[in-house]
């Protein structure tokens, strides 16, 4: 993989729970953790449950929607 | 540009020239064997050749000529990182997503509602729309979001065409969403009507989600895979389950509707749904639709490969001429506002220009997601069409016409039906119902439940045993009312959304979305858009579906039709014009279907709304009462809703008109300015910010 795609999953596995948790709002919480060490190592890193929930509100709170 | 476009090798050429002859060859076959049934695997290969061409060489030519898609360019992923929202991510991943996104009830509903015309028509719509109308809006639209930070349509529309037409779009939206909220319950409605089991299946959906809801909040936070293999679980045996409560009077009697009760619970449904918190329902039955829904769509391609049916519908019919029962109208324009996702979704530009350019990490990778993305689509529009197309003739108008036409009886309908050329018995309708569990087939307009009734004989075929074909049938049932319902609900909230944003205009306080207030009244007006075109439905003379899916699909390919003249704009302003065909041809096509079909809506002597009105009108002037108005007030509710559906065909006819003139006059701006005009977001190279 080259380096452009920093998170590609390394097996099926991870990329069916990567993918179905993306079709479901939730994008992949090891990254997320990753880039706040690495750009805000001020802040908090939230527990998967809270990141969970922030994401299933944030999900359902905009314009998206899906298709017919 | 930068990548090096790598010269075919003659083994290429030899591999392409060999897709092309096998794809011509099985395509020849599909559209010229006459008198006798073809098996579907010769469509299913001409496609999938079609698919592998249009991607190898359209698509190639849109990203390196049209798109100038540019692998060094750092894309809004890479740019605005944020671990949340922008993330660059591999492309697989994002393909699996972005399918997920715009895969639907469409491409199931509308290429079946099409077969009536025989498979053919269809089938050479999907294949040619697909490749130069559908993926290239999907395709072009990511692309432009991609230059400009992942923006969405309506940015990208305000920011190049200018605000005005840019919120005149943004009410098309949302009237859109009102027709696809309602013609959708709609076909929830028409399938559930009378079928307890179906009923009782779909019902049982609500505490699922509530216990999945409860479970993901506090006994296991956040754990989707697990918690959705116990709602599939408790659903399959809701299904089980439906039988015995379908065998039962006592409980057979608390889930038998007719279609007007029906419609009332699904407005309520859509309300508390919208209204409650997202994680106790919404969201749940969201998680479970959208792997029910991929899990379906790959059964049905297996089942159409391990069965491989002989279609048994008629290569063309003679309703080419308009006088089809299924919907009204001549093959052109209105095979080509029936058959809207598969072949070319304006919706899908929303979803273009929403999370997947936000996710792409590189820009090359943009042509698999949204031209082959979009290809895919395409492909379920053809399983759906062979899936339809190999039911008995005589069963799929059985099932799709109104009782208005064929009557209300297995016997009075094999009668109609056979006059029209497709034999068949009153037992061979009564022994479908039966096979299936239901009491009847009759009048199950709207393409889920053909689909099903297809789905499940494909599936029986290969797994035979007694009384599975039932199961089956309403496994597929309960899958398409599963994520038709996840649409509803979401869309109900996002539909409220966009009404508390408008309102908010008049007065600030209701635009507060945590306000509860502005919450309920929005929703309350919400609801009642779609459920006042779904309760039209329910009662209407010819069954809603007829009237309700060619006012979606106009209204559809009129989103499509702005999104592909957005396209055209950006390629002018951009200084492509040698390309400018690439995008303006369908866009044109689109605009003229979508006025023609809207004008014969309002003007056809046989099938606008203006004569349903008049016939009513008439008939309610000399105090008659018309089938199935029973009192006077009854036909004077049948004459305003047609009166609503001139006012609203007209109003999508003067959208589709204002857009072309601003887009027109935008084209004529760019093509005189001597320099590139398009308001692109400035090159970075993917190098330097890359970690």
């Amino acid at each position: 993989m080259d380096t452009n795609t920093p998170h590609a999953p390394r097996s099926l596995w991870k990329w069916a729970v990567q993918t179905a948790r993306l079709c479901c709002g939730v994008p992949d919480y090891d990254v997320y953790v990753k880039h706040l060490r690495e750009h805000h190592p001020e802040r908090d890193i939230p527990t998967y449950s809270q990141f969970f929930r922030e994401r299933q509100e944030a999900r359902y709170r905009g314009t998206g929607g899906r298709c017919c | 540009m930068q990548s090096a476009i790598p010269k075919p090798s003659p083994a290429g050429k030899i591999l392409w020239a060999a897709i092309a002859i096998v794809g011509a060859w099985c395509l020849g076959v599909v559209a010229l064997r006459r008198g006798e049934p073809i098996n579907a695997i010769w469509l299913v290969t001409a496609s999938i050749a079609v698919f592998l061409i249009g991607y190898r060489f359209y698509s190639r030519l849109i990203a390196d000529k049209v798109l100038q898609l540019d692998p060094s360019r750092a894309t809004p992923s890479v740019l605005r990182n944020d671990g949340l929202d922008y993330v660059p991510t591999d492309k697989w991943v994002v393909f699996g997503h972005h399918f997920a996104a715009i895969a639907g009830a469409g491409p199931l509903v509308g290429p079946v509602l099409a077969a009536q015309m025989g498979y053919l028509p269809g089938t050479l719509w999907i294949l040619v729309g697909v490749v130069f109308a559908g993926a290239v809006q999907d395709f072009m639209i990511l692309g432009l979001s991609l230059r400009r930070d992942g923006r969405s349509l309506g940015h990208m529309l305000r920011a190049e065409l200018g605000e005005v037409p840019g919120v005149i779009a943004m009410v098309g939206v949302l009237v859109l969403m009102m027709i696809v909220l309602a013609v959708l319950a709609l076909v929830v409605v028409k399938a559930l009507t009378h079928s307890p089991w179906g009923t009782f299946t779909v019902a049982a959906t609500i505490p699922i989600a509530l216990l999945m809801g409860l479970y993901l909040r506090y006994v296991r936070p956040g754990r989707i895979l697990e918690v959705s293999i116990i709602g599939l679980v408790l659903l399959l045996a809701s299904i089980w389950y439906g039988k015995t409560v379908a065998d039962t009077p006592a409980l057979a009697n608390l889930f038998d509707y007719d279609a007007r009760a029906l419609a009332w619970w699904l407005i309520g449904y859509g309300f508390f749904a919208s209204v409650l918190p997202v994680w106790l329902l919404l969201a749940p039955r969201d998680y479970l639709s959208t792997f029910l829904k991929i899990g379906t769509i790959a059964l049905l391609a297996l089942a159409i490969f391990l069965a491989a049916p002989t279609l048994q519908m008629p290569a063309v019919t003679k309703f080419i001429d308009g006088s089809g029962p299924v919907f009204a109208g001549n093959l052109f324009p209105f095979l080509f506002i029936t058959i809207a996702c598969g072949a070319v979704s304006g919706w899908h530009s929303i979803i273009a220009s929403g999370t997947t350019p936000k996710l792409l990490a590189n820009e090359g990778e943009a042509r698999m997601v949204g031209y082959g993305g979009m290809l895919m689509e395409a492909f379920v529009a053809i399983m759906a069409l062979i899936a339809a197309s190999s039911l008995h003739p005589g069963v799929y108008f059985a099932m799709n016409s109104p009782g208005a036409l064929v009557g209300t009886t297995a016997e009075a309908a094999a009668q109609a039906i056979s006059g029209w050329g497709f034999t068949v018995t009153p037992a061979e309708l009564t022994d479908t119902a039966r096979n299936i569990g239901e009491s009847t087939i009759l009048g199950r307009a709207g393409g889920a439940p053909t689909l099903a009734v297809g789905m499940a004989q494909l599936l029986h075929g290969i797994m035979p045993g007694e009384g599975m074909m039932a199961l089956w049938y309403h496994y597929a049932i309960l899958f398409e009312a599963l994520f038709i319902l996840t649409t509803v609900d979401a869309g109900t909230r996002v539909g409220r959304f966009m009404i508390q944003e408008l309102a908010g205009m008049a007065w600030a306080p209701l635009k507060r979305t945590d306000s509860w207030l502005g919450n309920v009244v929005a929703t309350v007006i919400c609801v009642g858009l779609w459920g006042y075109f779904l309760y039209q439905g329910a009662v209407d003379p010819l069954g809603g579906i007829n009237t309700l899916w060619p006012l979606f699909g106009i209204a559809n390919q009129m989103l499509a039709a702005i999104a592909l003249m957005l396209a055209t704009v950006v390629t002018v302003k951009l200084k492509r014009e040698r390309y400018v065909l690439v995008p303006a041809v369908p866009a044109a096509w689109l605009v003229i279907c979508t006025l023609t079909a809207g004008w014969q809506k309002l003007f056809d002597a046989k099938i606008s709304f203006t004569a349903a009105m008049q016939k009513y009108a008439d008939a309610a002037a000399s105090g008659k009462l018309l089938a199935p108005a029973k009192t006077a007030d009854e036909m004077q509710r049948i004459i305003t809703n047609n009166r609503v559906d001139m006012i609203l065909t007209a109003l999508f006819m003067l959208l589709v008109l204002t857009m072309l003139f601003f887009s027109l006059r935008a084209i004529v701006r760019a093509w005189k300015a001597n320099r590139p005009t398009a308001q692109e977001e400035p090159y970075v190279a993917l190098s330097s910010v890359a970690n």
